[in-house]
């Protein structure tokens, strides 16, 4: 297979200061012209990558990579890397032209040049006639989009974003991904976005790592990471999971070895009723009910193991139906298949 | 006993107090504004025989009012120029990174403000006996530049604090050398720190005289004049007009610096 | 290695310039002048500071000290309504207001302030005729008439002096009283009236306690400017001598150095002693 040089590669990557690990030996590939999450929670490592990368820190131990060229004695300002920082750091004493400008103005680009793709970048984030004000007049949204248009009008071979959507509020956050998604797909650049939101993980990246104090856990595409999580870790942090292990497990796989289940591959039965072929079953009784609009989430007691998580949407059902349900037996049933094996159980 | 905006009424005694000690602080600078103005030269009688402001023209005309002024502002821009370049320069490298030695380093930065003057004036005296070096206008200016540079150096050192880093980082991302990234981010944000700074030091070394009389030998600046005068029954109300004049001068450059470094929101400073 | 190149002119200013001298200073004092030549013999001796010991020498230091003690005490009695005042009751704008009236007697200059205590304090000046129209002058003679602190007039007495280093240092004091008792967080305050106790008790067991590392602080810098304070006692004390003045004068015509050397070092070890215990009640933490 040939093998095309990746555009990020982070080999056996140590990053630690004194005592503790962030980064404790990540490696990975990143892909030219992909989009690539970072997930984990904080603490995980996932912004030290992000910033050794972009060459704001230096490895303890290990090599970084761009574009098959080592990159650990380059200075963030002679990488072909550029970063939109979580806080945006827009300079507050240039405009909006000015700070988009930055980049060509440092490299002594002429002013005519400079102004096209000034005009130009601002229209790619949809901010047209704004570069005459400060960034203090701005929203946040704005301002979001200004460090976009900063960091792209030089046009670097790699984005690297760091939890950029994390100040947004939920709507202008979808909408941001959308968007974010679709300036990736037009320009072709490889992304790499950092976040600890799992939804925008899957939502916006082609291949995402999971990590978890400064291991990767799983590298994979959001399919894949979703249906079939590597470890414990994983299968909890990327949406919920229900951990069957013990006697439980025996009884319903026939081996003790432990097993996740995804919430919303369980059905909701009536006491008693019988299950379709080859599903897995087990009764209980509705111990907590939550109702979230599209859809409920039931919190379900049965002998022999921990809760199970349920998520099931409210089609015909309405949220007084739904309320009443607590206490009620139940028997819960799910395809055999829905089972996956867990690897390093937590 | 909590009034209507939440926060409770003060006992009536309190306030009483209050307003005494504010007086206390405050009544003597009319005082001296009246003595500028009183007809009789040489005594300080009370109340003034009768108001005039001839004295602000006697002043303006005396030869040894203009050379001592000369001098101090001289001396002042001197030490601030110096004090600006140094103190700048500390507060970058402090702020930079944890080296061994920066405690000590910003202690001894310090010192100069914290020992009384007096230790810092004999200091550089006997400094400046055991090498043999006679008092000049250079001897005066290296013992205020002492004391200056941590004012300096402790506006541009907050000031740094307040900048997020990520600004730094940001320029040197987008293709920014460190020295590039100075002078286009760094400096521009520590304009009005620098400004502040620099208005202090000139205010603090206007104002000097404790280190002063020790490194002046003859050379009479403002503060040392009229500390002279005020044993001479000579023209007295002259001193009061130059004194009133250096209040100007001392105090005004102090609050507008105040005014540019305090924080949005009305922080103290 | 770049952080060093930055760091060199300054540290080469001050280490050489400002920590050499006071080296020379200190090392001044081990030296002794020979009464006859007028030169300093450069022999490290102890004669110097047994000149300290001379009854003469000793009532300077214990004058200035106790001085700078008086003026401490007087300095906190008279800060301490104001900085409580601002910490507890003034709202926002008032306490601004309030700020910039504390400060700007302090950024308008030091020796005018003396100044303008000699004028007050004057035999014939405004003070005098206050007294006089309230018929306390024969209180006021009385008190310039007692040995150890009167003088022949106001503005030449001790009295005098303390009334202006209680003037030019009170700022200094009020600052950080006020940070120490503005950090005194209002739950503990409510749970004191809560337990039962009165404000008055509160006060005492509350928030005294609390605002005495502000005092501490505040302290420090009225102790350690009088102690080496000449200007004050040179413009309104009679003539026996301060600390300050006696460095000056004998660091002056005299040219004992070693002399004036030593006697700066008293103030230097007193404060360093101050600092040590001001550190234990947490005045560090309050500057």
């Amino acid at each position: 297979m040939a093998a095309e040089r990746p555009a990020v590669s982070l080999q056996d990557v140590h990053r630690h200061f004194g005592d503790v690990r962030a980064v404790d030996g990540v490696t990975l590939q990143i892909r030219d012209g992909e989009f690539f999450a970072l997930l984990g929670p904080s603490g995980s490592g996932k912004t030290t990558c992000l910033r050794l990368i972009a060459g704001f820190d230096r490895p303890t131990a290990g090599r970084v990579e761009l574009f098959g060229a080592p990159a650990d004695h380059l200075p963030p300002y002679e990488r072909d890397v550029n970063t939109v920082f979580q806080d945006y750091a827009l300079f507050p004493h240039l405009t909006v032209g000015e700070n988009v400008a930055y980049g060509l103005t440092v490299r002594s680009v002429p002013r005519a040049e400079r102004e096209r793709r000034v005009a130009e970048a601002l229209e790619l984030v949809r901010l047209p006639g704004v570069g005459a004000r400060k960034p203090a007049q701005l929203s946040g949204g704005q301002r979001q989009r200004v460090a976009l248009a900063r960091a792209l009008v030089v046009r670097p071979r790699v984005l690297l974003l760091d939890e950029p959507l994390g100040a947004l509020d939920l709507k202008l956050r979808q909408q941001m991904q959308t968007e974010l998604k679709a300036i990736q797909e037009r320009l072709g650049i490889t992304f790499v976005h950092v976040t600890h939101d799992q939804e925008e993980a899957l939502a916006m990246s082609n291949r995402l790592a999971v990590l978890n104090q400064g291991r990767v856990e799983q590298i994979g595409t959001p399919a894949e990471v979703y249906e079939s999580p590597a470890t414990a870790f994983v299968a909890n942090f990327v949406g919920v999971s229900n951990l069957v292990q013990g006697p439980l497990a025996e009884a319903l796989a026939g081996s003790p070895a432990a097993f996740t289940v995804r919430p919303e591959k369980i059905s909701l039965l009536e006491a008693g009723a019988a299950a379709p072929a080859g599903c897995c079953t087990v009764d209980g009784r509705i111990q907590d009910v939550v109702y979230l609009g599209p859809h409920t989430r039931y919190v379900v007691e049965v002998a022999g193991g921990a809760p199970f998580t349920v998520l099931e949407q409210n089609r015909e059902r309405t949220s007084g139906d739904v309320q009443a349900a607590r206490g009620r037996p139940v028997r819960l049933a799910w395809p055999r298949d829905a089972n996956r094996p867990v690897g390093g159980a937590s | 006993m909590r009034s209507e905006s939440g926060v409770e009424k003060a006992p009536a005694g309190l306030v009483v107090a209050v307003g005494a000690v504010l007086l206390f602080l405050h009544a003597p600078f009319a005082v001296i504004v009246l003595y500028a103005m009183t007809t009789e030269d040489a005594s300080f009688r009370f109340p003034p025989p009768g108001l005039t402001l001839d004295w602000f023209r006697v002043a303006w005309n005396r030869p040894d009012v203009w050379q001592a002024l000369g001098l101090s502002l001289q001396v002042a821009a001197v030490a601030t120029a110096a004090a600006l370049v140094l103190g700048t320069l500390a507060a970058l490298a402090v702020h930079g990174s944890r080296f061994f030695g920066r405690e000590a380093v910003s202690l001894l930065l310090v010192l100069p403000i914290a020992l009384p003057g007096i230790v810092t004036g004999i200091a550089l005296r006997s400094a400046l006996s055991l090498l043999g070096l006679p008092f000049s206008f250079w001897t005066i200016v290296v013992g205020h530049a002492t004391f200056c540079v941590v004012v300096v150096y402790n506006n541009v050192l907050a000031r740094l604090r307040r900048t997020p880093a990520s600004l730094v980082e940001a320029s040197m991302d987008l293709g920014a050398s460190p020295f590039v990234t100075f002078r286009r981010v760094v400096l521009p944000a520590l304009a009005t720190a620098l400004v502040a700074g620099g208005m202090l030091a000139f205010a603090l070394s206007f104002d000097e005289i404790i280190v002063t009389t020790f490194t002046a030998g003859q050379q009479e600046t403002l503060p040392i004049w009229i500390f002279n005068q005020l044993t001479r029954p000579r023209q007295r109300p002259v001193t009061n007009v130059v004194a009133l004049f250096v209040i100007a001068a001392t105090a005004l450059p102090i609050l507008l610096a105040h005014l540019l470094t305090r924080e949005k929101g009305g922080g103290k400073t | 290695m770049r952080r060093l190149a930055l760091l060199l002119p300054p540290l080469l200013w001050l280490g050489v310039v400002y920590a050499g001298s006071l080296l020379a200073l200190v090392s001044q004092s081990f030296f002794r002048l020979d009464d006859f030549t007028g030169q300093v013999v450069r022999v490290p001796t102890l004669a110097t500071y047994r000149q300290l010991l001379t009854p003469a020498n000793v009532d300077i230091a214990v004058r200035t000290t106790v001085m700078a003690a008086l003026v401490t005490v007087a300095d906190v009695v008279l800060a301490f309504p104001l900085a409580y005042f601002m910490a507890r009751y003034a709202p926002p704008r008032l306490k601004a207001v309030l700020t910039l009236a504390v400060l700007l007697p302090l950024w308008s200059s030091y020796l005018v302030r003396v100044t303008m205590w000699k004028l007050i304090l004057a035999r014939e000046g405004v003070l005098s005729w206050g007294l006089e129209q309230a018929g306390l002058t024969p209180l006021l003679d009385r008190l310039l008439a007692l040995p150890v602190i009167g003088g022949p007039s106001l503005s030449i007495s001790p009295i005098g002096a303390f009334l202006a280093f209680t003037y030019v240092w009170l700022p200094y004091m009020v600052l950080p009283i006020q940070a120490a008792i503005e950090r005194v967080p209002r739950s503990m305050l409510d749970a004191s009236a809560d337990l039962g106790a009165l404000p008055a008790r509160t006060f005492r067991d509350v928030t005294l306690p609390l605002a005495l590392p502000g005092v501490a602080a505040g302290s420090i810098f009225t102790f350690s400017l009088t102690l080496g304070d000449f200007v004050v006692p040179g413009a309104l004390g009679n003539s026996s001598f301060f600390i300050g003045q006696a460095v000056l004068a004998h660091q002056g015509t005299a040219g004992n150095i070693p002399l004036a050397a030593a006697f700066t070092v008293i103030p230097m070890a007193v404060m360093a002693v101050y600092l040590l215990l001001a550190r234990r009640v947490g005045a560090f933490d309050a500057l």
